[in-house]
């Protein structure tokens, strides 16, 4: 009897994990707000030619995948409530989706930057070259921030697509289930710094 | 364990977030073709920070955790906002001109 009373109360401290994930998005939220701050000077010390650059993005890339990522982020808080009501199949079903709705992110990535590439737009192309000061630097940091952001949208699908395996395989369950939370926690983040990224970069023209 | 159990919020409130962040993406995209002049780029961030906050207290989960997290957010985001202050004083010193 005292050997089931050990199985059943197996030392765990949920919250604590949950503050630990809240600490490494702190330091997260560091790395890109450097990014952020470079952004901020340098849009002010070339302001019209932040607004010239911010012609040749598409706007209507960056709000479909604005779109997608927060539906995204929908997708997977919706795959922890789901567990959360014991609907296993509804968890693992939501969170492929979100790992879908992640491909297709990085997709349009693709699609976006293949044609900034065709048009000879890339870091230290010598049409880019051929520019003043603040359009290169906006280009440069564009890379930089969007291109980060996809690692971690990369890294996100990693995370998520072990998290889905760890449902099936019931390692993650109705009642065990921080490590889905914390991986939440990480792709609302993602969500969160391209909130920002969007305005920043596709809006200010 | 027990601190897992008291929040099992329904499905309604996260599509009703979700239906509010897609309708301030519009509404970004919207204003962004108006000429606000200076004021454009403090809409979009306005709107931005009111999109953060929803994920933040909603998806994240924020407003039903423990206090000490509320505390740490608002900690991060303080030094966050002073170091942006600290550039910014220094900036108005600098000349750059190439």
């Amino acid at each position: 009897m005292s050997s089931v009373d050990h199985a059943v109360h197996v030392h765990r401290d949920d919250e604590g994990s949950r503050m630990g994930m809240w600490l490494f998005l702190f330091t997260e939220l560091l790395l890109f707000g450097g990014l952020f701050l470079a952004y901020a000077v340098y849009k002010f010390s070339h302001y019209q030619e932040f607004h010239l650059a911010a012609k040749e993005l598409n706007t209507l890339f960056g709000a479909i995948n604005t779109i997608i990522l927060l539906t995204s982020s929908l997708t997977i808080a919706l795959s922890i409530a789901a567990l959360q009501k014991g609907k296993r199949e509804l968890s693992i079903f939501l969170q492929l989706i979100t790992i879908l709705f992640a491909f297709a992110f990085l997709f349009n990535k693709y699609i976006e930057w293949s044609a900034k590439f065709h048009h000879g737009l890339f870091p230290g192309s010598e049409t880019l070259l051929e520019k003043s000061n603040g359009e290169i630097l906006f280009f440069g940091l564009y890379y930089a921030m969007t291109g980060l952001h996809g690692l971690h949208v990369l890294i996100g699908i990693v995370i998520i697509g072990v998290m889905t395996f760890f449902t099936y395989k019931n390692r993650i369950t109705h009642n065990n289930y921080v490590r889905l939370e914390a991986a939440g926690l990480y792709w609302h983040l993602v969500d969160i710094i391209w909130i920002f990224l969007f305005p920043l970069f596709y809006l200010i023209t | 364990m027990s601190s897992n159990e008291n929040h099992s919020p329904g499905f309604g409130i996260y599509f009703l977030v979700w239906f509010a962040l897609l309708i301030l993406t519009g509404l970004t995209v919207a204003v962004a073709g108006i000429k606000f002049g200076a004021l454009t780029i403090a809409t979009a961030l306005t709107v931005a920070s009111v999109k953060s906050y929803l994920v933040l207290t909603i998806f994240m989960h924020l407003k039903v955790e423990s206090r000490i997290f509320k505390v740490f957010v608002w900690l991060a985001l303080f030094f966050l906002i002073v170091s942006f202050v600290l550039l910014f004083s220094d900036y108005t010193f600098w000349q750059i001109g190439d």
